[in-house]
């Protein structure tokens, strides 16, 4: 079943034609009128959507200029930026595909092509895929990072996402901030949603096992310990294709383990060959895939030493890749996406599955414009009355944005800018910290910032900010462990987020040293050496391992807009690298 | 039946000390709990004296032969589930060893003959460090080890 490396050659050749290779990645996007015209193709279509992070209308998302890969990612897909990404899947520059996956030209282009994603666009284009590969031919998977994100999923508890999810019509789907509220609540959100929730490596610990508080949710299996299904199996013209789930395996490392209490995670990938193998032997399926939120790099590790899977659609690290990664195994070759964020993308994978194994695929990210794809009425009725209670407080305009505000990227981005900025000003503190989510969305020169815009970049269960002396020795520490989870050589020790972000604070970042060795030169804004002995007024937010003191994060910022009105940054915190010259993970 | 002998023995690692444990699950023998307690050897800060001290040889060989099962990231240092399995012919005792740790010997199992080689608990880890499994057979040492970063957790994407 898995595929032989001359079969693969034989498929790599094909998928050539198939935007695999360069030459022709976008070839269906020359123009604008052809962007959705996909070719039906094979018997199975996979469409796959992840880490939306509940962005239910479409927004403006600027992709990173810093992406650095190290150890043996450097220079490999993700870990491409700008320029170097589009000749890496050579992609023509300033064309409409250059704008969706880089961050080229981004002002301009995003003024020029619109605003991306949005259920109600994202619904129609589903619905057209759907129809034309006809009834029962396709799944749509979700990755996860779907149920969190904005305004209005965190005052329902993410019920909004689980209900445009359904409407939607997700087949399959796993998860990583779907676990940040309580646990009886995403039991509860899972129990609601009507697809299957998959996750071989969510497991109930032994302490909980003796009288576990869900044991009577339909997921779980005492055999097993597993808190959810690890795997569904669905038959989609005639083939049988089995899904098995990899939730984020850092989930109570990175997000508070507080709220989840009796789950236990990890990346479990001998559990997943013992999985693979079971399913291989007792579900005989035509076609095996994994949905994972391990996040690239651990996909690409994980896909050298599993065998037996055919493709990972995945997640997590928001890489939007216009082609998968081919990575050898023990018993073959697997296929590895990942389909991007904030539901910019959708990927496309259409399948030739025949005499019981897959022969030969298509794969496209498509880029969802909202301007190019009408709005699905029923499901913009759903997005008007979910957030019409929320409405007025979500559209109040608190400042102008002078220049392009974002995210994304390894170091601070300039609403990151913002956010520090506004916990150092609000809290009268000489450094601030703030977490390096890979969400948020992007606001263009001359626009509102409005509160929408505040909760997409601020909107966790663990907003409470915080405000207190801190060891010059004790910030290193931090900025030091955080770098690993980043720039660790071995993926299994990444946690797939960005480097924390910093107000106040310049400082030197050598990725590609070990832990305690990549950060020096730590100094105040005024040039001002910090000391490892003194104490340091330092205000944050997001402190996963107890509940902060301070008002949520959003009130903070809201209030240093309003205060504001006009937001320029006059200094990006971002620190001075060293080594990483020639890196194409970072713009030149 | 296996299993259900590996559950005993988490419900009993709740309540016992590390070698209590085992002989709860009726996996060792009793009298390993009326053995002197090694005291040298748990105070020991080198491993080749707390081996000296513990299995009477300090000279070791890396093992395919063991295998330990432990989070890449402990999800909570104070308790990281570790799992030891050897095949390794005629194992008398399994030492757990955090190198990292202030007092680096964490348990030492001495296994009844014909037992299966498998020891199962959590260790309290300070900092991130190898975790290394020491198993004796007739006098001879054998190891393996397994890397487990402790990390102050947060800012995940």
């Amino acid at each position: 079943m898995k595929i032989s490396r001359r079969e693969f050659i034989r498929l790599m050749g094909l998928a050539g034609a198939a935007g695999m290779l360069p030459g022709s990645a976008f070839s269906a996007m020359k123009r604008p009128g052809d962007l959705y015209e996909i070719p039906k193709f094979g018997n199975v279509c996979l469409l796959h959507m992840t880490d939306c992070h509940a962005q239910l209308n479409p927004i403006y998302f600027r992709e990173p200029s810093v992406n650095l890969g190290v150890g043996g990612a450097l220079g490999k897909a993700p870990h491409l930026v700008g320029e170097a990404l589009l000749r890496h899947f050579n992609i023509a520059p300033d064309s409409i595909a250059a704008h969706a996956l880089s961050y080229l030209n981004f002002d301009q282009a995003a003024q020029q092509y619109g605003r991306v994603g949005g259920f109600a666009h994202l619904a129609s284009l589903v619905k057209r895929l759907r129809t034309e590969r006809g009834d029962g031919n396709s799944l749509l998977l979700d990755g996860g990072d779907t149920w969190q994100g904005s305004g209005t999923a965190y005052w329902t508890r993410g019920k909004d996402m689980v209900g445009a999810c359904n409407l939607l019509g997700v087949d399959v789907m796993t998860g990583h901030w779907e676990f940040t509220y309580l646990d009886k609540e995403i039991i509860e959100n899972i129990g609601e949603f009507e697809g299957d929730f998959v996750a071989q490596n969510v497991g109930v610990n032994e302490v909980a096992l003796f009288d576990y508080k869900f044991a009577d949710f339909a997921g779980f299996s005492e055999d097993d310990g597993l808190a959810f299904k690890p795997y569904t199996m669905k038959e989609i013209g005639g083939v049988r294709v089995a899904v098995v789930g990899q939730a984020f395996p850092y989930t109570p490392i990175a997000n508070p383990q507080r709220f989840i209490p009796d789950w236990t995670f990890g990346i479990q990938d001998d559990r997943m060959q013992k999985i693979i193998n079971r399913v291989r032997e007792n579900e005989q399926p035509d076609l095996l895939v994994v949905l994972s939120h391990n996040g690239m790099d651990v996909d690409l590790k994980m896909a050298s030493r599993v065998s037996g899977i055919d493709v990972i659609f995945g997640g997590h690290t928001h890489d939007g890749m216009p082609a998968p990664s081919v990575v050898e195994n023990k018993s073959g070759k697997t296929l590895v996406t990942n389909a991007g964020s904030n539901g910019k993308f959708l990927g496309v994978m259409d399948l030739d599955v025949r005499e019981g194994r897959l022969q030969d695929f298509r794969y496209r990210l498509v880029p969802v414009f909202s301007n190019m794809l009408p709005a699905d009425a029923e499901m913009q009725a759903y997005i008007d009355q979910v957030r019409a209670p929320y409405q007025e407080q979500l559209e109040e305009k608190l400042a102008v944005a002078e220049e392009t505000l974002y995210r994304r990227g390894n170091f601070n981005g300039t609403f990151d800018q913002v956010i520090c900025d506004a916990l150092r000003s609000v809290n009268d503190a000489q450094i601030s910290l703030s977490p390096g989510f890979r969400w948020g969305t992007s606001v263009l020169p001359g626009q509102a910032i409005t509160m929408d815009n505040v909760m997409d970049q601020t909107c966790i269960t663990y907003p409470e900010t915080y405000r207190r002396e801190m060891k010059g020795s004790e910030i290193k520490a931090i900025l030091e462990d955080v770098s690993d989870n980043l720039f660790n050589a071995d993926p299994y020790f990444q946690q797939g987020g960005d480097m924390v972000r910093v107000g106040g604070l310049d400082y030197v970042c050598e990725p590609n040293k070990t832990i305690g060795k990549r950060i020096s030169s730590m100094t105040l804004d005024d040039g001002t050496p910090v000391d490892a002995d003194k104490s340091y007024t330092v205000a944050g937010w997001a402190t996963v391992g107890s509940q902060s003191p301070g008002r949520p994060i959003w009130d903070v910022v809201a209030e240093y807009l309003r205060d504001k009105k006009q937001i320029r940054i006059e200094k990006l915190n971002t620190p001075k690298l060293v080594g990483v010259e020639g890196n194409p993970g970072i713009a030149g | 039946m296996m299993n259900r002998k590996r559950r005993m023995l988490l419900q009993g690692s709740l309540t016992a000390g590390a070698i209590g444990v085992a002989v709860g699950a009726g996996l060792l023998t009793p009298g390993s709990v009326l053995a002197a307690w090694p005291e040298k050897a748990f105070k020991a800060k080198e491993m080749p004296e707390m081996l000296q001290e513990l299995m009477g040889a300090n000279v070791v060989e890396a093992s395919d032969g063991i295998n330990i099962k432990a989070p890449d990231i402990a999800e909570n240092g104070a308790v990281v589930p570790v799992t030891v399995t050897t095949d390794i012919a005629g194992a008398q005792s399994i030492a757990l060893i955090a190198v990292n740790n202030p007092a680096p010997l964490v348990a030492s199992y001495d296994l009844g003959e014909g037992t299966e080689g498998f020891v199962s608990t959590r260790i309290k880890m300070g900092k991130s460090g190898d975790v290394v499994a020491v198993v004796n057979a007739g006098g001879k040492l054998y190891s393996a080890k397994k890397e487990v970063k402790v990390t102050i957790g947060g800012c995940g994407g």
